[in-house]
């Protein structure tokens, strides 16, 4: 077991929303950690639309998805938060007054005064193939994700994508595989030019196979995959032996273990008060697309809303004895210096 | 105003009307026809409000960009007829237009 990490608030989201809440936070003295299960910070602005214009972030005329990351990056950075990608926390349990413990699939675990919740859609995983009779061949003999590459030696795979997911495992896994066969819906891939010529430079070379269809069943007794059936882009079935299936279509946003906490819910989403983003259970928060309240929008500028007015309650908890007078970063020395500007 | 036809995966159909401008995606949205979800929003980077666009209309429709061919690598069934119905947008000579929705967009 290892050692419990103590923080003032821990954010769950490494989102537009969740960086903007260190900011915010911050300049209450009150420290952050931030888990994220994606392995990179910007959340969906990152993961669905990096390259992809936004127009309505308040005096700023356009910027990217990526662009946003970075400016926010920037912003919080003299306040030092801590972030705990590629992890996904799975528990929460209320210890104290307010005091929560929460666990990560990373074998982490957390004590925070106060908790916010910027998960937005929810925490992102990958899609799962419409296969009839898929979910018992998964983590047997179907995986979404390679953690041990050497569990691949010597097998028969089936790779299936045409990014660079699906092109990078190609890569890595066919010097170990028996075989490899890479199945694509086309015969263009959208990966890097640099992996996608050194694939059809092994399928020259005889050294893997690439099948242009779609998986449509799977065969095999107690969750060992014996073979999959390919429909090519003529109609016609192959039937193809493997050991193992990995297909990587990319990631879906799946509400994930947040409902299994005590939360009041409504459609997914976290009712949330309007002056304070508390929750139902005090000293929990929630900001940004998660919460839902009476006119909620699902706005960039009002999670940035949401995730001040969360902090000046998170103050109260983390500081009971102290007076929170507020204050204007234009005019206020004590808040210059916290920015490392006065 | 233009009239789409969505048709599920069960058969059911609706038949609605459709702004000038707007898009397929949307229009199924505010019609609250539920096998789109339209997770990133229509900004064609999440590939889960595919359609398969009725034989008849496709090549009224016409075919998907590059950029929209990429996401649809992304999503499940694609048949040659498919298209993300974020990038549809909804013309006067789209009046009529008969789309099929598929029982699972990846979520």
């Amino acid at each position: 077991m290892s050692d419990t990490i103590k923080t003032d608030v821990l954010i769950i989201g490494a989102g537009p929303i969740g960086l903007f809440a260190v900011f915010e936070l911050g300049l209450l003295d009150i420290k952050a950690h931030l888990v994220d299960i994606l392995d990179k910070v910007g959340g969906q602005c990152a993961e669905l639309y990096p390259e992809k214009p936004i127009y309505d972030i308040p005096g700023i005329p356009v910027i990217t998805g990526h662009g946003l990351t970075d400016a926010l990056m920037q912003q919080i950075k003299p306040f030092g938060p801590t972030f705990h990608l590629g992890e996904m926390v799975t528990t929460l349990e209320k210890i104290g007054d307010p005091l929560f413990r929460l666990r990560t699939d990373g074998g982490k675990t957390f004590e925070a005064k106060c908790v916010a919740i910027a998960a937005g859609g929810g925490s992102f995983q990958p899609k799962r193939p419409p296969i009839q009779g898929i979910e018992p061949y998964e983590e047997k003999s179907v995986f979404y994700a390679v953690r041990k590459m050497e569990a691949f030696r010597g097998k028969r795979l089936l790779v299936v994508g045409g990014g660079d997911s699906a092109l990078d495992w190609t890569l890595n896994l066919q010097p170990i595989a028996q075989r490899l066969t890479l199945v694509h819906r086309r015969d263009e891939f959208r990966g890097a030019p640099d992996s996608v010529n050194k694939m059809r430079a092994l399928v020259a070379a005889g050294s893997m196979d690439l099948k242009i269809g779609q998986v449509t069943a799977l065969e095999g007794a107690d969750g060992k995959l014996a073979a999959c059936s390919v429909k090519g882009g003529d109609g016609a079935l192959a039937r193809i032996e493997v050991d193992a299936m990995l297909p990587f279509f990319g990631l879906t946003m799946k509400l994930g273990p947040v409902a299994d906490w005590g939360l009041k819910m409504e459609d997914e989403l976290i009712p949330a008060d309007t002056g304070t983003f508390e929750t139902s259970i005090p000293g929990l928060f929630a900001i940004g697309d998660i919460n839902t309240y009476p006119g909620k929008l699902k706005l960039i500028l009002s999670g940035f809303h949401e995730a001040a007015l969360m902090a000046q309650k998170a103050h109260r908890y983390v500081y009971p004895e102290k007076k929170l007078v507020f204050q204007y970063t234009t005019s206020s020395t004590s808040l210059q210096k916290k920015l490392g500007v006065a | 105003m233009p009239k789409i036809t969505y048709i599920e995966h069960d058969g059911a159909q609706h038949t609605v009307e459709a702004e000038l401008g707007s898009t397929v995606m949307e229009t199924a949205l505010r019609n609250d026809i539920a096998s789109i979800v339209a997770e990133c929003g229509g900004s064609c980077t999440c590939a889960t409000c595919l359609v398969h666009v009725d034989e008849k209309w496709f090549a009224v429709v016409g075919p998907p960009s590059s950029d929209e061919e990429e996401q649809l690598d992304a999503a499940f069934e694609v048949k040659p007829t498919s298209r993300l119905s974020c990038q549809i947008k909804v013309t006067e000579t789209l009046d009529g237009l008969i789309v099929h929705t598929p029982a699972y967009q990846g979520r």
